[in-house]
């Protein structure tokens, strides 16, 4: 066993509201440079939706993350090994700036010095890579709040196995639905682009695991960004470097939260320290695909085992780290309540990032042409959900329904108890769950 | 000046500047900069006729790059190679195609930095003094391949034993001073780019990444750790 101690993150989703304050905080932290323009190492995506890039999801376009034929070894899906040296002029997975969008400004100056005439002066938007004019066609939050949409929702790649009802229901008036998806690195445990890169100029630190790039080594090949099936590896066009989320490690060094966690409204976001076995990621990252979730949690170790606890101070953990790991809300969310899910672990890139699902709207009943408060059914069952649960399981579960199902179910039977608790009209006993088929 | 005067002066003095230069300024780059050493790819910008001319320019220049420094390295078994006549054509005949294909190449990467205005705000002045020089280079070369046949034989007699006057520090100008213009024009060109080379981009050429093919497929690096495990 050779245990290793990995900050790691939830976010709740169920609680975010899509502000976007997270990604103001870190473009202006980190990313508000020449180069680095179009960079939004913290993204939020609505979903159903196409994301940024767009459809970064649709690995037949993009080729991320590893891949797993038959009983093969993984290999990286883009340019593995063999392959890298033939291409490394020419990166045929390559994402270009259309996939993202052209970052631009607006010529603000004109107002103050245009030529006195009869209409209002105008600041034009204007290229931040070229200075030229420009015509705005796509933006970083571009299809924001546009679920249902036939141009955008309808193309998530996440909408695979949906039926044509399913579908049609999703992008219909009356039943519309979305949810945010806020997205930063992941900082896996077996990261994809840092086994690109040609350089070795990603690494992943050993006492916490955040997941960085030498700007002194990159050279420029672009593999770590064709690699990462999350599309968080962006390349500066100006520097030509790439760079990533680096999970605000100067702020996490001097105690203080990542910017974006510091920042959120909704307070979805959660950090904590988890302890992994490092001798079984290679075994883990090659389990079938319906095994994954749970694999993958069989990584992280208890740090409430005394014996888990005697190796990792022989394994030259700090103390302190330890009794983060016992404190570490990630730990809770993950492997007590198994609320929180990977996204897309199908990527086998093993993040660190958990999402908990968020659940659909709570909605009336309708009797009689009237909205009805009755408690019987106010609650609907995770089966009547608007967004159907295959939809999560492509996003969270590699798939597969189960994982999801039990995360989901337990987060309405808190919403049940709680209930119960506050108002005290609903029954919480455990027949109401194991009735709906919950739990067992 | 006299003819032997100024071939002291492009054939002694001006190699030795430019391997001087060379030699001080990419060390010093290396250790001073470290962060500029980057292939500067421009693929993010415009995707679509980057393979068409990164690719063909890369292979050819590559492998022409190549068959000099074997003729510098082997003159003798190049000579050997060539005594029998269809050996002889096979290899001029794939050196002249490598040649037109780094032209073609070098052609389509000046075309696409000049007509895409995003990856023309990438292009530094530098880099249009080294797209100009290669690309007299190459068309001197190919030139050569076309007028002066048959190249193999008289580099390996004549200009594999200049250059190693070069590296021996005892420069025979003679070797050179017979040949055509084109032919002179090409060896002072060469020299120049190699000169220029630590202050271009050229220099990603140094950071090949071969040892990719044997580490490790993660990297891990401790800080509290000499060492790690």
């Amino acid at each position: 066993m050779n245990i290793r101690s990995q900050v790691s993150m939830v976010f709740h989703l169920d609680k975010c509201i899509g502000c976007h304050t997270c990604s103001v905080a870190c473009k202006n932290i980190w990313t508000d440079r020449k180069g680095a323009d179009y960079m939004w190492w913290n993204n939020v995506e609505t979903k159903p939706g196409t994301g940024y890039p767009t459809q970064w999801e649709d690995q037949e376009q993009y080729h991320g993350g590893w891949e797993k034929k038959d009983d093969q070894p993984i290999h990286i899906k883009s340019t593995g090994k063999a392959r890298v040296v033939p291409n490394i002029f020419h990166n045929p997975y390559m994402p270009s700036m259309d996939d993202y969008y052209e970052p631009w400004t607006y010529d603000y100056q004109n107002l103050f010095n245009a030529e006195e005439g009869p209409d209002q002066p105008i600041a034009k938007p204007i290229s931040m890579v070229t200075g030229e004019d420009i015509k705005i066609e796509a933006g970083p939050n571009w299809d924001d709040d546009l679920g249902g949409s036939q141009i955008y929702a309808a193309n998530d790649p996440n909408l695979a196995g949906l039926s044509d009802q399913q579908r049609l229901q999703l992008s219909s008036v009356e039943r519309l639905v979305m949810f945010y998806l806020p997205r930063i690195c992941n900082h896996c445990l077996n990261p994809c682009c840092v086994a690109s890169c040609p350089s070795g100029a990603l690494y992943k630190r050993g006492e916490d695991g955040i997941v960085l790039i030498d700007q002194k080594k990159c050279r420029a090949w672009r593999s770590c960004v064709a690699a990462c099936p999350y599309k968080k590896t962006y390349f500066n066009w100006f520097t030509g470097k790439s760079e990533k989320c680096i999970l605000c490690f100067p702020r996490l060094e001097a105690g203080e939260a990542p910017a974006c966690f510091h920042s959120c409204v909704g307070r979805i976001r959660y950090l904590g320290v988890l302890l992994y076995d490092a001798d079984r990621l290679e075994e883990v990252a090659n389990l079938p695909d319906d095994q994954l979730v749970e694999g993958h949690r069989s990584l992280i170790l208890n740090p409430h085992d005394p014996e888990i606890i005697r190796k990792a101070q022989s394994a030259g953990i700090p103390d302190g780290v330890i009794e983060s790991a016992q404190q570490s809300p990630v730990y809770k969310f993950v492997m007590d309540w198994k609320i929180a899910l990977p996204p897309h672990i199908e990527y086998r890139t093993l993040p660190m990032l958990f999402y908990v699902p968020p659940m659909s709207p709570v909605i009336a009943n309708f009797e009689d042409g009237l909205a009805s408060h009755a408690m019987k059914n106010l609650f609907h069952g995770i089966d009547e959900s608007r967004i159907p649960m295959q939809y999560f399981a492509n996003l969270f579960g590699g798939g597969h329904e189960g994982v999801v199902r039990y995360a989901m179910g337990k987060q309405l039977a808190v919403r049940w108890h709680r209930r119960a608790e506050t108002v005290g009209d609903v029954d919480d006993s455990r027949q109401v769950f194991t009735r709906g088929g919950l739990f067992d | 000046m006299s003819q032997h005067f100024l071939d002291q002066f492009l054939f002694v003095a001006l190699p030795y500047v430019c391997l001087f230069t060379f030699f001080l300024m990419t060390i010093y780059r290396y250790r001073m900069q470290s962060f500029s050493y980057s292939s500067l790819s421009s693929q993010f910008l415009e995707n679509k006729h980057h393979f068409w001319a990164v690719v063909p320019f890369h292979y050819g220049i590559l492998v022409i790059t190549a068959g000099h420094l074997l003729a510098f390295a082997i003159p003798r078994s190049l000579l050997a190679w060539n005594s029998v006549p269809w050996r002889l054509y096979v290899l001029e005949i794939s050196a002249l195609a490598f040649g037109i294909l780094t032209l073609i190449g070098l052609v389509g990467i000046v075309v696409r930095r000049l007509g895409n205005s995003k990856v023309r705000m990438v292009t530094t002045p530098t880099d249009w003094i080294l797209f100009a020089m290669l690309l007299a280079q190459t068309v001197s070369g190919v030139c050569i391949a076309l007028f002066y046949p048959w190249g193999s034989s008289w580099f390996a007699t004549n200009m594999s034993p200049y250059l190693w006057s070069i590296v021996k520090l005892s420069p025979e100008v003679s070797f050179v001073a017979a040949m055509p213009h084109l032919v002179k024009l090409h060896v002072v060109l060469a020299f120049l780019t190699i000169g220029f080379f630590p202050f271009t981009r050229l220099v990603h050429i140094l950071v090949i990444p071969n040892p990719y093919l044997w580490r490790k497929t993660q990297v891990v690096r401790w800080y509290g750790r000499k060492h790690s495990p």
